[in-house]
């Protein structure tokens, strides 16, 4: 086969090198730049090699300690939201209604928290939960609990992770509700006819069937709350202490408050390499569990 | 081991059916005896799945009764009843292998674990799956699902009756044949009544001992393969058995004579009791009719040869009325002239659709 080989057909692909290299490259580039170098202000910087990030991963300095604090405070938080957001998603999907008018009023109710910006979010649940004037802090001191987000560290998670669950539940339970939609009718006559009760029906039909939505769900869920920022900043403003603080906080605090642009090039590096490769990993995951069912077409 | 009976059976999809039009499945009176090889063979549409679904107890009538053995189980829940059902699309459950997937209705029914061993190894055999017995059911081809599907329902010791919702779609055409031998097989093997669900008349006449065809929500003839063949009881029979189907012809029945238009063609048996008004269809096959040279015969104009292989087919018109009819083996035409001739005692004379039985003459 003769291929004509024509070099002048990189030119196709020139306007897209340039907006990547605008949108990405060259602003990861001046992070870069920043990380390697301190400054004191008055534009002056001077090299630091690769000092921040020693200092970064070194949990025993000041820098390594609040970047790992934070980092540990990321990952709890991701790990108590999936752990009740996928469930209670699964289980919102199962009970939603399969036809009629009330699938299209529950959609649209469920897509309502969805549609509301994040800030909008965050200042919604910061006066609900308010203890002086909000009805939820209200309510609950007036049942005698102890509850004051902006004081005690519990109560500021405990509203956080609600908060988190009530903005985000529909999106898994959406994806679950489209998992089982797809599922043909004949494997439920099926089970039927086999005799299997409400929980084989799940685990032998539902579950398999939605393995796939559930790893987007599970992808989606995870990379948006590991990298959360407005609600907490709008609700706790990182506090009570450095309570809340998550690395994104952590990081505009460096960088903006403290105008630290070194230590904060620094970590938004290290940030943005643990995010990728956490992409990585649930991407292979995905692929891999797809290469499983090679003949899934025929079946469904 | 059951015959199950059907009795003054209709459903509406709606919940309020006023005239028959809103019948999916106008009322119906069958019994399919227990170990018969049943097709309910119809177009999709036609409301041979409803029918099933009855039966299996996935769908419960709007009117009427079901019994097997005189036991009235319509209210029964499907798991309740001994039927088993295949469906169009394999049915595996994705995550167990073959043998689990075959000891999934055994285990839902609490049987002794070494019960459940034995029965599965027995049908896998029965099945040609035993060295495929632990792999993932996932994994394998239609056909080998189709056949898990199968043996489901073969592993319950209780199953009277196996029904197939047009099993057969999804399956590659040169393993269809094999397939359908496999059921075939079991069928004689294992007393069991099947009820096999088609719009393939290729599929229905092999399988089935006795066809029942639907049109339109009613069941239109009952009969076996020859039966259907030789005297369709509606000439929709006629349109959908046989390829090329029936030629259906309007005329005008006099004494023991029918008239196409201005052509005369003789009948074997005389229909003095015509109704009146209705539509007279004049029916033959084209394997009943044979072209011949000009002059002999009925005379038609040639339009079109076609050749499907096995034989020669000739689109004709009579009268203007197209037809179709064999060429035999070395007939030369001269010209689009030709004659016609037919078998008189399989021509066949419709009132409105359905057959009017002659009188006089045979058969």
């Amino acid at each position: 086969m003769d291929k004509p080989v024509n070099n002048r057909a990189w030119w196709l692909v020139a306007p897209v090198f340039a907006i990547v290299a605008f949108s990405a490259i060259i602003p990861i580039m001046t992070v870069v730049n920043y990380s390697v170098q301190d400054t004191f202000g008055n534009n002056q910087f001077f090299w630091n090699g690769l000092g921040w990030f020693q200092e970064l991963l070194d949990p025993s300095t000041e820098l390594g300690g609040r970047f790992f604090a934070a980092l540990w405070r990321n990952l709890l938080f991701s790990a108590i939201i999936l752990a009740i957001e996928v469930p209670l998603g699964i289980l919102v999907a199962l009970s939603m209604p399969r036809e009629g008018w009330r699938v299209a009023a529950t959609l649209v109710t469920m897509a309502l928290p969805l549609l509301i910006p994040w800030n909008v979010v965050g200042t919604i649940w910061q006066v609900f939960a308010r203890a002086d004037i909000g009805l939820l802090g209200y309510g609950l001191n007036a049942l005698g609990i102890d509850y004051n987000y902006t004081g005690d560290v519990f109560s500021a998670w405990v509203t956080i992770v609600v908060m988190d669950v009530w903005h985000w539940t529909s999106l898994v339970a959406l994806l679950c509700y489209a998992g089982l939609k797809s599922i043909p009718d004949a494997y439920y006559q099926a089970a039927r006819i086999d005799g299997a009760s409400r929980w084989a029906v799940f685990t032998t039909i539902q579950l398999p069937k939605m393995k796939r939505v559930l790893l987007i769900a599970v992808l989606l869920r995870f990379m948006d709350s590991f990298m959360i920022y407005t609600e907490p900043f709008v609700l706790t403003g990182g506090g009570p202490g450095n309570a809340t603080t998550f690395l994104s906080i952590d990081l505009v605090k460096l960088a903006l408050g403290q105008f630290d642009l070194g230590k904060a090039a620094a970590m938004s590096l290290v940030y943005n390499l643990i995010v990728l490769a956490l992409c990585w990993v649930f991407y292979t995951v995905m692929t891999h569990a797809g290469s499983e069912r090679p003949d899934q077409g025929s079946a469904a | 081991m059951a015959s199950i009976t059907l009795d003054h059976l209709a459903h509406a999809y709606r919940p309020d059916p006023q005239g028959p039009q809103d019948y999916a499945l106008k009322e119906i009176n069958h019994v399919w005896r227990q170990g018969g090889a049943y097709a309910l063979l119809g177009p999709s549409g036609c409301g041979k799945t409803t029918l099933l679904n009855i039966i299996s107890g996935l769908v419960t009538p709007t009117q009427g009764r079901i019994l097997f053995d005189g036991r009235d189980v319509t209210k029964l829940p499907t798991e309740a009843r001994n039927i088993a059902q295949v469906f169009q699309f394999p049915v595996v459950y994705d995550t167990m292998t073959v043998r689990e997937n075959l000891a999934f209705p055994l285990k839902n029914r609490h049987l002794p674990r070494e019960t459940i061993a034995k029965r599965v190894e027995e049908i896998a055999a029965r099945l040609d799956m035993s060295a495929a017995l632990d792999r993932k059911a996932s994994n394998l081809t239609a056909d080998a699902k189709q056949k898990i599907s199968l043996g489901r329902g073969l592993v319950r010791a209780d199953v009277a009756a196996i029904l197939f919702d047009e099993p057969l779609t999804v399956i590659d055409p040169h393993l269809k044949w094999q397939l359908r031998s496999t059921l075939k097989e079991l069928h004689r093997a294992l007393d069991l009544t099947m009820i096999y669900v088609t719009h393939d008349q290729t599929e229905a006449l092999t399988f089935a001992d006795t066809v029942v065809v639907m049109h339109d929500g009613a069941v239109v003839q009952t009969g076996t393969p020859e039966e259907l063949f030789e005297r369709p009881a509606h000439t929709f029979v006629g349109h959908f058995i046989g390829s090329p189907g029936m030629n259906v012809l309007p005329a005008r029945v006099e004494g023991a004579t029918a008239h196409i238009g201005d052509v005369a063609v003789p009948l074997a048996r005389a229909y003095p009791a015509l109704p009146a008004g209705a539509k007279i269809e004049l029916g033959v096959r084209p394997e009943f009719a044979t072209l011949a040279r000009a002059g002999t015969g009925l005379p038609v104009s040639v339009k079109r040869i076609d050749d499907i292989g096995r034989a020669r087919i000739a689109r004709v018109e009579i009268a203007g009325h197209p037809a179709a009819a064999m060429v035999p083996e070395g007939l030369v035409l001269d010209g689009d002239r030709a004659g016609l001739s037919l078998e008189t005692r399989q021509i066949h004379i419709y009132a409105g659709g359905v057959l009017v039985p002659g009188e006089g003459g045979v058969g």
